[in-house]
């Protein structure tokens, strides 16, 4: 695939998460989605560029601001919406929701909404690989308030003392939910400089960018491939809404919110496409596809069928039952 | 000719645990544990003895105090192809990993859909007894109770420690295995090869028909003796062994009530919602027929366990508390 291709790839990839999640925000509007959302509108070149760094057999762990994780790894925007709005067709059944999408296909286990609790588990991915001689790597998102819970500093130490193949990329969105990061963190940057106390080298990328992410992440990958152990990448980025559903996110100056939608991931990606020559009408097309593809996917989504009753009661054991008692 | 029968068919509950998980992990190359101090120093209990030696140290790892790393760790494995055996040291540890034991083991399965399996043990010495106090001496079975999605395990004797490690390990779910402290020194028959207890089996470990106990891992010694001394006066007491609490074995529990028509549970776990208190439910809803007396539960005080064995003695059941609620229960 020439460097043109992949990018366009890539740009059509991050155009598709950018429109599923303002579909999940009009939705939401709309009445049609209930609970909550965490979207990641901003961070898609985090998720894309990662993600375009890994062999489709790697283990990928997120949160609960990760639809654009789960789309990033081969989960359907019309999966994703559906299960968003409790449809039967839901990525899980509608049994999880907005901050549980999971996509096991493709080796994404899950989005877990106690933030940090699944630092350990990509750990526990790595040293499964390791086990059973395979040369799958393990790649955690996380946000940046999630360098402050133990789980995180657990998770490091375990992966640095087993030498693990784990990539721990920390999405700094310079907020913990409504509180600057650097307001409650003795470190200039929250994941990054906590590496080097865990014998593990650490970058700081532009999260922004998606090439840019997905070289710092191929780096890392090749380092846990080779048996070099663990690296931290902590990718700088914005969130275009708040931090949750009912997040206005006021507290954030209009100056850096300004600065920040200046450099839209979308618009670097565009750029650096213009740069290489692609015609803008060739983008315009993968543009078009990817609102058509949205469109679509909204569509079916919207006339699937509820969630089945009967599911309320299903999947609690490997059996698929949920009896508790003889 | 007569001679000196080496008891070589006798085996402690301490080394049952070690001999369960060996009997595992020679038959499934997936089964690998890890814990704190479980390795070269065989457990602090020492019942990881032997494993490391016959395992090394791509099967056994040691972990730093690290328990969201360890659950956490053991349940990415799980989800991966793997089958860990995690030790915490002490049930009371659990809390420093209840995150994963309340919002992350139990719910992944249901909460993917059913996109992912999580064949995990969770080990850990559970109860009092030895004198450690409050941070090292509760019976937290209850805890794990209050979660759907945690299979529970708690056995009494060194045979059940060997079958139902197996059945543990074997499970795709998860199980909580609850190894008793004050039991680890106890003796019993060593079982055969292939023996498997199956998870949710209550087990009648003594016959009556005055009343029923129910007991579970220490307390059905302590039912076992009260039901010795009420025989003395004419008392017949039925001891179940639960062994599990998650499938709770209600069905055997039921049929003897349905013989004896009076029930006292015997229960290590604090008294405020234990799991004698869901015995009971389900017994007077579905068996309030069968009954001619009040249900009584004998179960540890709601205070914190005091580290004096005279303080201690007041706390948690004894003897005399299951013979003295007995005795009331076939008096009424």
């Amino acid at each position: 695939m020439s460097e043109t291709t992949e990018l366009l790839d890539l740009y059509e990839r991050m155009a598709v998460i950018r429109r599923t999640e303002k579909a999940a925000y009009d939705l939401f509007l709309a009445g049609l989605v209930k609970g909550t959302t965490h979207l990641a509108s901003g961070h898609e070149a985090v998720a894309v560029g990662a993600s375009a760094a890994l062999r489709p057999d790697d283990y990928v762990f997120a949160t609960y601001r990760g639809h654009h994780h789960a789309l990033a790894r081969g989960a359907t925007p019309e999966a994703c919406l559906a299960e968003l709005m409790q449809k039967a067709t839901g990525l899980c059944k509608a049994k999880g929701g907005s901050m549980h999408l999971t996509y096991a296909a493709g080796n994404m286990l899950g989005s877990y909404a106690i933030v940090g609790a699944h630092l350990p588990m990509a750990v526990g991915a790595a040293w499964s690989a390791r086990l059973r001689g395979t040369e799958q790597v393990a790649l955690a998102f996380f946000g940046d308030g999630a360098t402050n819970i133990g789980a995180f500093h657990e998770a490091l130490n375990l992966a640095a003392v087993w030498k693990l193949p784990v990539i721990f990329v920390c999405e700094n969105n310079l907020y913990m939910e409504y509180t600057p990061i650097g307001a409650v963190t003795a470190a200039d940057h929250p994941a990054a400089d906590r590496a080097p106390a865990y014998r593990m080298p650490a970058q700081v990328v532009d999260g922004n960018d998606v090439v840019l992410v997905r070289e710092a992440v191929a780096t890392a990958v090749d380092r846990a491939r080779a048996g070099d152990g663990p690296t931290v990448i902590e990718a700088e980025t914005y969130r275009h809404y708040g931090h949750s559903r009912t997040d206005p996110a006021t507290y954030r100056p209009a100056e850096e919110v300004e600065r920040w939608m200046k450099h839209d991931p979308i618009d670097v990606a565009r750029a650096r496409l213009e740069a290489l020559g692609v015609a803008p009408d060739s983008i315009t097309v993968v543009d078009d596809r990817a609102t058509s593809t949205v469109a679509a996917a909204i569509a079916a989504a919207k006339a699937a069928p509820d969630a089945d009753v009967a599911e309320a009661f299903t999947d609690v054991w490997a059996d698929g039952g949920a009896q508790w008692r003889v | 000719m007569a001679g000196v029968t080496v008891p070589t068919d006798v085996i402690t509950y301490r080394a049952a645990v070690a001999e369960g998980i060996a009997r595992e992990m020679r038959r499934d190359a997936s089964v690998v544990c890890l814990g704190e101090d479980i390795g070269a120093a065989g457990g602090v209990f020492k019942t990881t003895a032997g494993l490391f030696e016959e395992f090394g140290p791509t099967r056994i790892w040691d972990t730093p105090i690290s328990e969201q790393a360890i659950v956490g760790a053991a349940m990415g494995a799980a989800m991966t192809g793997i089958r860990p055996v995690a030790e915490i040291m002490f049930s009371d540890f659990l809390a420093c990993c209840w995150d994963y034991l309340a919002n992350e083991i139990p719910k992944v399965r249901y909460m993917t859909g059913g996109q992912v399996t999580v064949p995990l043990v969770i080990r850990t010495a559970n109860g009092g007894g030895l004198g450690f106090g409050a941070q090292h001496s509760q019976a937290v079975e209850n805890w794990a109770l209050t979660i759907p999605g945690l299979k529970i395990v708690a056995p009494s004797s060194p045979a059940d420690v060997i079958g139902l490690m197996a059945s543990a390990i074997r499970s795709d779910d998860p199980v909580v295995f609850f190894e008793h402290k004050g039991l680890f020194a106890s003796k019993g028959p060593l079982p055969p090869a292939d023996h498997v207890v199956e998870l949710g089996r209550a087990s009648v470990v003594r016959e009556g028909d005055d009343v029923t106990l129910v007991a579970l891992a220490s307390t059905v010694h302590t039912a076992l003796a009260a039901a010795d001394e009420l025989a003395a006066s004419g008392i017949s007491a039925e001891v179940i062994d639960l062994r599990c609490l998650i499938p709770m074995d209600l069905t055997t529990v039921l049929a003897s009530v349905g013989k004896t028509s009076r029930l006292v549970t015997v229960e290590e776990n604090p008294h405020q919602a234990g799991w004698g208190a869901t015995v009971v439910s389900v017994v007077v809803d579905e068996g309030f027929e069968l009954l001619d007396a009040p249900v009584r539960r004998v179960a540890s005080a709601n205070v914190p366990l005091p580290f004096a064995d005279a303080l201690e003695d007041q706390v948690i059941p004894t003897t005399d508390k299951v013979v003295a609620a007995v005795r009331s229960v076939v008096n009424y």
